[in-house]
């Protein structure tokens, strides 16, 4: 039951996205999400789709993943989309008693739709396609001029890996202890929401102690093999910018520069 | 009488229809009758753990049947609860599985969980605590302040407390030292001869089988392998150590030395057999160290 829970689901390939440098894939991915707010008009958001598709094109990640990633914010984008469909005043299309749907409203919709579903699509490509060890690493690296300001970068880091390396560990363990309590006649299925929130009590407590008695056994394995910290700490994998990465910049400039022309030449509706 | 536990082509396959199927466990059927002591060993995957899980209705079959005293478990999906009551299970390492303030209160969980009134779960909290030798004045400590091996015999005793006719016990001396190891299993031995309930007691050591049980189910790639008693199945030496598993060090040692021409028994499987056995031999009392 627990193991249906994805998060942050990578999904390994060789594809020419995979390869890519993980600090490109963020700073493209930081691009894209500008890219989607600069764009005020449905042209721009064109290009915004079009992006999102070549990309997943070439990262092999079938589009039915992407559909599932989006089902939890559907009623998100419903809300957001009905609030501006009444409450933006324009030139009415439509009234009835108090309810008054604008041009201006409708196309507000249909402009933040689109926006939520590719922000969405853009930005799991970059966990569909990267390993969290990658990740880290590239967040490290990217961080890496805020060490002067005594920023903990590698620390922020090494936190960050530890805890993506124990998400399956500690599911595999909370399925063992539910399935130890149940043994004892625990019954986590019925009742009210309060004897529900109470039946996991006797779950919680020893995955707590469990997972302290993890950090603490991590801890010194991690100080037995003379870990103290980033200082001087060098890296057997090193990241290197490839020809690969320059293209995929240079196409994610071309269409910034396509968004901002044509928020300069088509003039906006609103 | 019927069975304490019976299955029929149990089979489970985890994640069906999924590229990661895996048959944990393929076409098990065997009856176990009420009292008896069954030792369950096989490899590590053999499907052991999984089999055993099915005993109390932690996993649904994914096809076959599990009778319980001649009751179809899944008869009533509804009903899964009152079969945990039936027959405890003890996981492998359960001294994770404390939870509350004191070991009282913990062992009390089971019992409460099967609503029980006040009286007699104290009655069988305080059996159970005697049953594996847990002092009085423990009862009121917190379970995290006891030794490994006190709080083991914790969570076990918090599962004997739900007074299940079957009781299975998935490795419970994993990790401990021997002398602790001995004891557990001496007073489980003890609870099975007083409450003449069933016993299923899954472990890697050849030598804890043939000492504790009567009988033996071997597990092999899923599959029952075979199901007899102790001394017809440690008399298969061979089929044993072909499927990796091996037969106590004493047998060996005693069918080498009829191999050699000896005069001894060839079915020998504890160590005090083996004592027995030399004594006939030369005569007189050995001494052991």
């Amino acid at each position: 039951m627990l193991k249906d829970i994805t998060l942050g689901q990578f999904f390994p390939g060789f594809s020419p996205v995979h390869r890519l440098d993980p600090r490109i894939k963020l700073i493209l991915t930081v691009a894209y999400v500008v890219m989607l707010f600069l764009a005020n008009n449905l042209v721009g958001l064109a290009f915004g789709i079009l992006f999102f598709l070549g990309a997943y094109f070439l990262a092999r990640i079938p589009l039915k993943m992407m559909l599932k990633g989006l089902k939890p914010v559907l009623p998100i984008i419903l809300f957001t989309s009905v609030l501006n469909m009444f409450f933006i005043t324009g030139d009415p299309l439509f009234s009835w008693w108090v309810i008054t749907i604008t041009r201006q409203g409708v196309y507000t919709a249909v402009i933040m739709s689109i926006r939520i579903v590719c922000l969405i699509a853009g930005t799991s490509l970059l966990t569909y396609t990267t390993s969290p060890i990658s990740l880290t690493d590239g967040l490290e690296r990217l961080m890496g001029p805020l060490k002067k300001l005594r920023f903990p970068v590698h620390e922020l880091a090494m936190m960050m890996t530890i805890a993506l390396r124990f998400i399956p560990t500690l599911i595999e363990e909370t399925d063992k202890i539910m399935n130890a309590q149940k043994a004892r006649g625990a019954d986590m299925e019925t009742g009210s929401l309060i004897d529900r929130v109470k039946a996991l009590v006797p779950v919680l407590i020893p995955l707590f102690i469990s997972a302290f008695r993890r950090a603490d056994e991590l801890a010194l394995a991690m100080e037995c093999r003379c870990y103290r910290g980033g200082e001087g700490r060098t890296r057997m994998k090193q990241l290197h910018l490839g020809s690969r990465d320059l293209i995929s910049c240079a196409v994610m400039a071309l269409f910034l520069a396509g968004v901002i022309l044509c928020n300069l030449l088509l003039p906006s509706l609103l | 009488m019927p069975y304490a536990i019976e299955t029929e082509h149990l089979t489970y396959i985890y994640g069906q229809g999924t590229p990661f199927e895996l048959h944990a466990v393929e076409d098990v059927s065997l009856r176990i009758n009420e009292g008896a002591f069954v030792g369950v060993i096989g490899h590590t995957g053999s499907g052991k753990s999984t089999l055993i899980q099915h005993f109390n209705g932690l996993l649904k079959p994914t096809s076959g049947r599990i009778l319980i005293g001649g009751q179809d478990m899944w008869a009533e999906p509804k009903k899964i609860r009152s079969f945990r009551f039936q027959v405890g299970l003890v996981f492998q390492y359960p001294e994770y599985q404390l939870f509350e303030e004191t070991v009282y209160k913990d062992m009390a969980y089971g019992p409460k969980n099967m609503g029980l009134k006040e009286e007699e779960i104290d009655k069988r909290v305080r059996q159970a605590a005697q049953f594996v030798g847990l002092k009085e004045e423990l009862l009121q400590k917190s379970p995290f302040e006891l030794s490994g091996g006190q709080k083991r015999r914790v969570a076990i005793a918090g599962v004997i407390a739900m007074n299940p006719k079957v009781l299975v016990l998935d490795e419970p001396t994993a990790g401990l030292d021997p002398k602790g190891r001995d004891r557990i299993l001496g007073q489980l031995k003890e609870y099975h001869q007083e409450e003449k309930n069933t016993m299923l007691l899954v472990s890697h050591s050849m030598e804890d089988v043939a000492k504790y049980a009567d009988e033996a189910l071997v597990m092999n790639r899923s599959r029952l392998y075979c199901h007899d008693t102790v001394e017809n199945v440690f008399a298969r030496a061979g089929d044993m150590e072909s499927l990796g598993l091996s037969i106590p060090q004493v047998t060996k040692v005693f069918s080498l030395l009829k191999a050699q021409g000896m005069p001894v028994s060839g079915s020998i499987y504890t160590v005090e057999q083996g004592v027995r056995e030399l004594e006939r031999l030369f005569g007189k009392e050995v001494h052991h160290a």
